[in-house]
Order: C-alpha cells, then structure tokens, then sequence
C-alpha cells in the first residue's frame, strides 16, 4: 500500500494554526505573534460583515508570515470552491497591499477555526464583499511594520522608507533591503494602528482589478495533485457507505447484516440513529457499511436487509405537491408587502394579464460526491473534508461529541463544487459517528452519486402567480404576486409553514419595479423533503417568474420586451418599497445605506447587455433573442440569451451576453469565468433540472435521470461585459447572482423564436 | 492476481478482480487524480488511458485489465507539460477543478489520434465529461488551441 504521497499532500494542503506556527518558525520565519484588535475605522464602509458570526479579522499576524528567504505564506481561511475567492483573490489582496511579488507568495490552508480567523461561512456570494476591506488592512499593516523595521536597521526617518514590490527602499540613498531581510525585525514591532496605515491608491495597485493573476491551484488540478475531500487518504484507513432512510423522517425499522459481513474487506455494519425534526444538519439515519476500501462497502451495503420505517412522509408524491402549491397562490396568502391598492386598481384596470409558473425541486450535483473523513487519537479529533463552512462545521462537531472546541481540528480540502450542498456538514458528522464505532480508526464516508441525488438538501419547488392591471394608457399600475415554497427553515424551526425574511429577500419583496399599487403575498407550503439553498436560491424561482412575467406584459401590450422591462424598472432611484416589507426587508445582510436598491445600476446593466448583444438584430429562422435583469446578491446582472429551436424542438444557444455590475471588482478574470458557469447552470435547470418524489422517494439516481448539460449543448460563447467602479463602489456579489437571469432570458428568448411560453421548468419536452 | 502496468510502472493485484479500475486507483495506490463522480460511466472524471485508448475507470473491472497498461493523469508528462495541460492553464480553463484531470486525459486521447479535430470532433469526444461548474466554452478552446489545426 503507498499512502504517502497522499499523507504528504493532505499535510501540506491543510496545516493547523499550530503547525503553521510550529512549522514556519522551525524553517527560520517569523510569525508575527502580537494580538491586533480589529478596529474598523480605517475601513471606507459598513458591511453586514459584522453581522456574521466571529466577523471579520483584521489581524496580520494571523494571515501573513515572511520566511528569510522571502518567501510570503498568506493562509487562506473561506473554502475554495472555485470561484476563485478564497485560495486567490482574497490572498492576492493582501499580496497588493503588501506589495508582495506574486512568484514568491504561497498560500495556506486554514482549519476551521473562526474565532481565530474570523467568519468562514463561504456562502451567499460573501468573500470579496467582505472581506476586501479587512484583506486589504492586513496587506497594509503587514508593509508598515516592514518599513518601520527597515528604517530602524538603516536609522532613517521611517517616511524615507517604502516598501516596493518584495524590496523596501530608502528613498534618498537607494539603499534596499529584501522582505526576508527584515521580517525578522518586523515580528518584534507593534502592529501599527489601523488608522495609521496608508492603503494604496487603486492606481497603483498591480494585481487587484487586473485579471492576470491565475488560480493558485491551476497547476495541481491540471496535474491531479489537487486534493478534495473525495481524495484524502490517511494510514489505515477504512472507508464506508450508508444505506440512508429513503424518505426524510424515516428510520431503520430492522436490518439484517449477516450477508455484509460476508462480503470479503467488510469489516463492521453500524446502524446510524435518526434525529427528529428539525434536525438541521443531523445525518439520516441508516445502516453503515465500513470496510477496507470503498468497493467493499459498497458491495457489502448491495447486501444488506433493511427493513424501513418511512414515517410520515412515507406518501409524499410532488405531483400532488403541484397541484397543492399552485392552488396556494390562487387564493389570497400571507402579506409581505402592500402599497396602495392593488384589488381596486386591478378591479378598474383596461386589461389585466395573469400568469402562472412552476419551478421544481433541483439536486446540486457537485461533480465531487460528498466526503469526509475522521479519526480520533489523544483525545483529539481531526476531520478532514470539503465544507463551505469550516468553522461552524467544526463547532457544531465539537458540541455534539461534548468536547471542547480546540479538540477538533477540521481541515477543509478543495470543494469539487459546492452550490450550497457543501453548507451542510451532515457527511462529516457521520464521518465522525463511524469512526467512534471504530474507536477513532480513520474512517472515511464516501457518498456515491446515487446517494447525492437522493440525499440532498433540495432547491426549493415554487409556485408563482403573477397579475398585471394595465391602464388605458398601457401603464402598469397594479402588480400582484403571490409565490409559495416550502421554507428552508424547515431545517431549524418546526413547521415554518411560511419563508423566511431571507427568502423573502431573494428576488421577492425586493421587487424594484416602478408601480404604483403593489401586493406581494405568500402561499402557506410545507416541507416533506430537506430543502436547502441552491446557487442564488429563491432568485431562481422569482427571477424567472418576474422576468418571464415581463416580457408576457411586453407581448399582451404588443412592446418590446426590453422597452417594457426598462419602463417597469422606471426613472434611475433608489427603491425604498422594500424597507416597507411587512417582514423586515433582508438585503443580503448588508446595510441598506451602503447597498440600497439603485435602479440606475440595473437599467445601465439591462442596457449595456442589449446594446452588446445587438438587441433588434436580424437572426436567422428559429433563432430568438431573450432579456432578463435582476439583483441579487446586491449585485446587477442582465442577460441576453440567443436560441435556436429546430424543427423538432431542440433548444441550442449559440450566444450569451451579460453585463454584471458588482461594484468595484478585484478579479475581473474569474468573474468572467462565474458568468461562463452561470449560464451553464442556468441552461441546466431550464432545459433539464428537475428532482420528483413517489412515496416519500426520490425518483432521480444520477447523470441518467438527472441530467445537466454537456459540451456539445452548453452556449457557444458567452461574453461577459462587468460594469467599472471606482474603489468607492462597494463590492458586491459575484458567485451566484449571475444565475438569475439566465433561466427566463432563455425562456424569453424561446417566446420569440417559437411564439411557445414556457411557464413550467424545466422545459423537457414542452418544444417537441 | 492481475499483473498490470500504471503509468509505466509493474502492479499486480490480488483481491476482488470485480473492484473496478478507479477504486483500484484510487485506494489500492493512492492514484487520487482519478476521481470520482458518477461510478456508471455518466460523467467522465475517472477517464484513464487504457492501452491508449479513453476509457471510464469506474466501469472496467480489474479482470478486464489484466495485461493492459494504464496512464493516469499523474503519468501523463513526468512534468505537467503536455500540451492538453499547458493548453488547459493558459485560457484558465478550472473552476473547481475536480472533473479536469478527466477532461485533459479525454483530450489528449482524442488529439492523439485525431490532432486537427473540427469543432463537431471535440463535441463529440468531450460529450462524456460533465463539467459542473461549466467550464465547457475554456474547455472547447483549449483543445482547440492544443490541436494542430490551432
């Protein structure tokens, strides 16, 4: 058997803060050790940063170290997922404001450990727009304290001194000195004040904004060197698979391990303990099969008997659940926003336009299966996995084992795709609960993709139901929209019957369109499966609903969709409605001074993209043209999608154009790459993404019936246009909000090729 | 036993002859470039180099491999520099990367029998591989830029 290479590669992947210290000092570094408190007041804005648990750090020394030999480590401590954020653009901030050269800095794995690195949630499009400002801070602090070391070694005035791309220079005579020279010295000063520091003008930034600074592991993934929680292999290690409850809220009734424990490698069947509602991140229950590799478990799971005990959603089917949503949004439901009267205003209105959507539950299908894997020696946990929130996944560990917190060390690996499934670490637990069986031996669990499609957290299902009342002069004065959809937080409430104010703010009660008698209301919907939240989330549903609903206003008026889309938007404003929502207006827990809703910002986005994609033009037969514009993420994203339909009702996309407007950005190149993937995804759902249940059971199993698009579909060319902010801007979301607009800009694209109108996802068939 | 050569180097095997290549891999010598996505041959991230030829590791069995010769993606260019790879890095074709070492090995299998594929030609050698982060359009140009028809 040959571990090491892989023992070699998880050690260095995934060092613990003690072993960062321990490790870095014992090659001749220094850490610098002072503690720092993360005094705001040098930042420019507010951010809902401070709202997040553990917040922000701001703190050098916990991010930066500087070997003798120049050599800058820069931890990373949000997972990286591949966007980008965590392992590149945040540490190439504090590379900038160090000015550092690039070549010689390396990153660093944190563990989960929020309280020493602040918040890790990585979820909700969050790491740039929160962290810019604190990266930029230990970048700075980091500088500082390297020219006043250096300006002590010369005895010069400090303010001759400037620290200059890996060299600090004394400006009068040109003497230099190299960052490892001083780093040294460095360690023993006072961490400057944050108001003291100088940040860099944006001119003179030589990474941030430029886009030509690749991912730091793109020499790993091309060479597989790359490791995943999938991919983690410690001495001894034993590997299992669990047979989980088909349907959410049943147990194991009886189970019969005799014909497991034959299959030659199996080594232990362990039944897993269900947890009643709400059960948040608790494992289903099941059977586990541990064996000496994966193909034995699997063959001995193949084996097992179990009789199940489905509960009470032994009988839950989602065409009945249709039909149920859809009648919850034909009758009046809870308010969530109300301005002036939109029954009498639809009640005298010259025409009104009614339309109704269905948009299904969705797997996130993240090409690396869900893993971990746990051992347990001198009462000390270690975890190694792949979670979008490392921190809170190693606390919430911590307290159901009992332990003190600083006994479980969670190093978190590559995401092979996230979405969202990685925020729940239900893997890593039973990673946790089957190596306890074993006594602490290494044990890792492998979800196979069956497993994964069945066992998800599901994107919600939605039913919309949207009227317009139109005057006689063919304005809207009368918007009515009801939507229901069973709530997340189902997870961690009983029986929320209602969503949530973050639901509600996805796309929802932050409607910005320029009407004057609005009524938004929600249907009563309960949860029979684990709902979760899927990239860009309730914006799936209500953008396409919205933005579909739009361009069937545009039709009925006989307007251009887009005319009609900008009209609804109105005059540039800031759309204060929202703070008038019946439930408190959630904005993305951010201020709502620093990001209100300016619809200058989403008519600019809508206008750029149809003036880049040639909105108007000559297309062939069968092709059609389709716009969508929305915020999310406090973040403007239009789209404009080009089909073709043939003859036998295939979709094809030869062209995507989108205009993001994400405040002032730092990685221009990576966010062009989350735009290329949203419209991929966005093409996923529409044309095929669909997850139905029959008694309780998920229908879907994997690639085969539950399918995403392929290279031969996937659009030809999306071309991203990203709007230029000043420094002033504040940054906003990139990873998610892209997805959005796509589904209904196809859709609508679609109308005008076919004069078909899809109002049920996905599309499937409905063209043939 | 099954006597197999990886990435040029002598194995043989004495267990479950049913196991399939990928778990062989990826358990049995720690050959983690080789992933795991979907086991039934739907996705393509498990894609080796049999004899020369692309094929889903998690749906051969190790007793249809013996005498065979296997390259993974750790033994495609002793340095990361075969011209798939250099072409991958230089458009930035990853995301999250997972199902990339099964996109190169499927595009250097195609490029060596067929070095100037047609557009339709890549479609259809890069249908298997799913790409969930939807890297497709870098991906469609780096095997182009790799290809000599470039």
């Amino acid at each position: 058997m040959t571990y090491h290479r892989n023992q070699h590669d998880v050690a260095i992947a995934n060092v613990s803060r003690r072993n960062l210290l321990k490790g870095v000092a014992g090659t001749g570094a220094f850490v610098l050790a002072a503690q720092f408190p993360a005094i705001r007041s040098a930042m420019a804005y507010a951010t809902g940063a401070d709202g997040m648990p553990h917040g922000v750090v701001t703190n050098p020394h916990v991010f930066v170290s500087i070997a003798k030999d120049g050599i800058v480590t820069i931890v990373a401590a949000r997972a990286e997922m591949g966007n980008g954020a965590a392992r590149t653009s945040l540490p190439m901030i504090v590379a900038d404001e160090l000015d550092a050269d690039w070549t010689r800095v390396r990153v660093m794995q944190s563990p989960g450990d929020e309280e020493t690195y602040g918040n890790q949630d990585t979820d909700g499009s969050r790491s740039v727009r929160h962290f810019i400002q604190p990266m930029r801070q230990v970048g700075a602090g980091a500088r500082k304290m390297l020219e006043i070391a250096a300006a002590k070694q010369w005895g010069v005035d400090p303010k001759d001194v400037v620290a200059r791309f890996h060299e600090i220079v004394h400006t009068p005579s040109g003497r230099k000195l190299g960052y490892g020279d001083v780093a040294e010295a460095a360690a023993a000063l006072p961490v400057p004040a944050p108001d003291t520091l100088a940040l860099k003008k944006p001119g003179d930034f030589r990474y941030i904004g430029k886009g030509d600074v690749t991912i730091v592991d793109l020499f790993d993934i091309t060479t597989g060197k790359a490791t995943y929680g999938q991919d983690v292999v410690l001495p001894g290690m034993l590997f299992a698979v669990i047979a989980r409850s088909p349907v959410v809220g049943g147990k194991v009734a009886s189970h019969d391990a005799g014909a497991a424990m034959k299959v030659p490698g199996v080594v232990k069947v362990v039944a897993i303990d269900p947890t009643p509602a709400p059960a948040a991140f608790a494992p289903l229950a099941g059977v586990a099969v541990i064996a000496k590799n994966t193909w034995a478990a699997l063959k001995g799971r193949d084996a097992l008997k179990i009789t199940w005990d489905d509960g009470p959603n032994a009988s839950f089917d989602s065409a009945a659940y249709k039909a149920h949503l859809e009648e919850a949004v034909r009758k009046p439901g809870k308010l969530e926003r109300n301005e002036g009267d939109v029954d009498a205003a639809l009640a005298s209105a010259a025409k009104v336009v009614t339309a109704e959507y269905y948009s299904p539950h969705l797997a996130h299908a993240t090409m690396e299966p869900l893993a971990a894997t746990a051992r347990m020696s001198g009462g000390k946990w270690e975890i190694w996995t792949s979670v979008q929130s490392p921190g809170g996944a190693r606390d919430d560990i911590a307290k159901r084992l009992g332990v003190d917190q600083k006994s479980v060390i969670l190093h978190n690996m590559l995401l092979g795709g996230g979405f969202g499934r990685k925020s729940k670490w239900d893997f890593a637990i039973e990673a946790v609960l089957l190596s306890k069986s074993m006594d602490g031996a290494p044990v890792k669990v492998v979800w196979t993709r069956e497993d994964d499609i069945q066992h998800d957290f599901y994107h919600t299902v939605t039913a919309e139901r949207l009227e317009a009342g139109v005057d006689k002069d063919n304005k809207v004065v009368a918007w009515r929209h009801r939507s229901a959809a069973p709530s997340f937080m189902a997870n961690f409430k009983p029986d929320p019957k209602y969503p949530g104010e973050i639901e509600l703010g996805m796309g929802f009660v932050d409607t910005p369109f320029n009407v004057p008698n609005v009524r938004l209301e929600s249907g009563e919907a309960q949860s029979h499966v684990r709902v979760g939240w899927f990239r860009s989330v309730n914006n799936v549903a209500h953008a396409w609903a919205i933005q579909s609903f739009v361009a069937e206003v545009a039709h009925a008026l006989g307007r251009d969709p887009k005319d009609m889309l900008l009209e609804l938007i109105g005059p540039p404003r800031i759309v204060l409605a929202a703070e008038k929502a019946t439930t408190p207006w959630w904005d993305y827990g951010e201020p709502h001074d620093v990001y209100p809703i300016d619809t200058a910002r989403l008519r600019r986005v809508a206008e750029l993209a149809a003036e880049k994609a040639g909105w108007g033009r000559q297309l062939p037969k069968g092709h059609g043209l389709g716009i969508a514009a929305h915020r999310s993420f406090v973040t403007y994203v239009a789209t404009v999608v080009e089909v073709a339909v043939d003859d036998k009702g295939n979709i094809s996309v030869p062209r995507v154009d989108t205009a993001i407007d994400c405040g002032f950005f730092v990685n221009p190149e990576r966010i062009r790459s989350q735009i290329e993937g949203a419209a991929v995804m966005g093409l996923s759902l529409a044309k095929y993404g669909e997850i139905t249940l029959k008694n309780g059971r998920v229908t879907q199993s994997n690639f085969n019936d539950f399918q995403v698009v392929r290279h031969d579909e996937a659009p030809v060319v999306t071309n991203t246009y990203i709007v230029e902010n000043g420094i002033e801007v504040p940054a906003s979301g990139v990873g998610e909000p892209g997805m959005p607009p796509f589904a209904p800009a196809l859709c609508n694209a679609i109308f005008a090729a076919t004069g078909k109108r899809i109002r049920r996802l996905p599309i499937g068939d409905q063209l043939a | 036993m099954v006597s197999i050569r990886v990435n040029g180097q002598a194995r043989s095997f004495d267990g479950d002859t049913s196991m399939p290549l990928m778990w062989y891999l990826r358990d049995e010598l720690g050959l983690t470039g080789t992933k795991f996505g979907c086991g039934v041959a739907l996705c393509g991230a498990c894609t080796v180099h049999l004899d020369g030829e692309a094929v889903r590791a998690c749906a051969i069995a190790m007793s249809d491999v013996a005498g065979k010769s296997v390259v993974t993606i750790e033994g495609l260019d002793p340095k990361g520099e075969h011209p798939v790879q250099v072409a991958w890095r230089n458009v930035s074709v990853p995301q999250c990367g997972y199902c990339q070492a099964g996109q190169i090995m499927q595009a250097a299998a195609l490029l060596a029998k067929t070095p100037a594929p047609t557009d339709k030609q890549i479609d259809e050698a890069m249908y298997g591989n799913i790409c969930r982060c939807g890297c497709y359009q870098r991906i469609h140009v780096a095997v182009r830029n790799a290809s000599k028809g470039a």
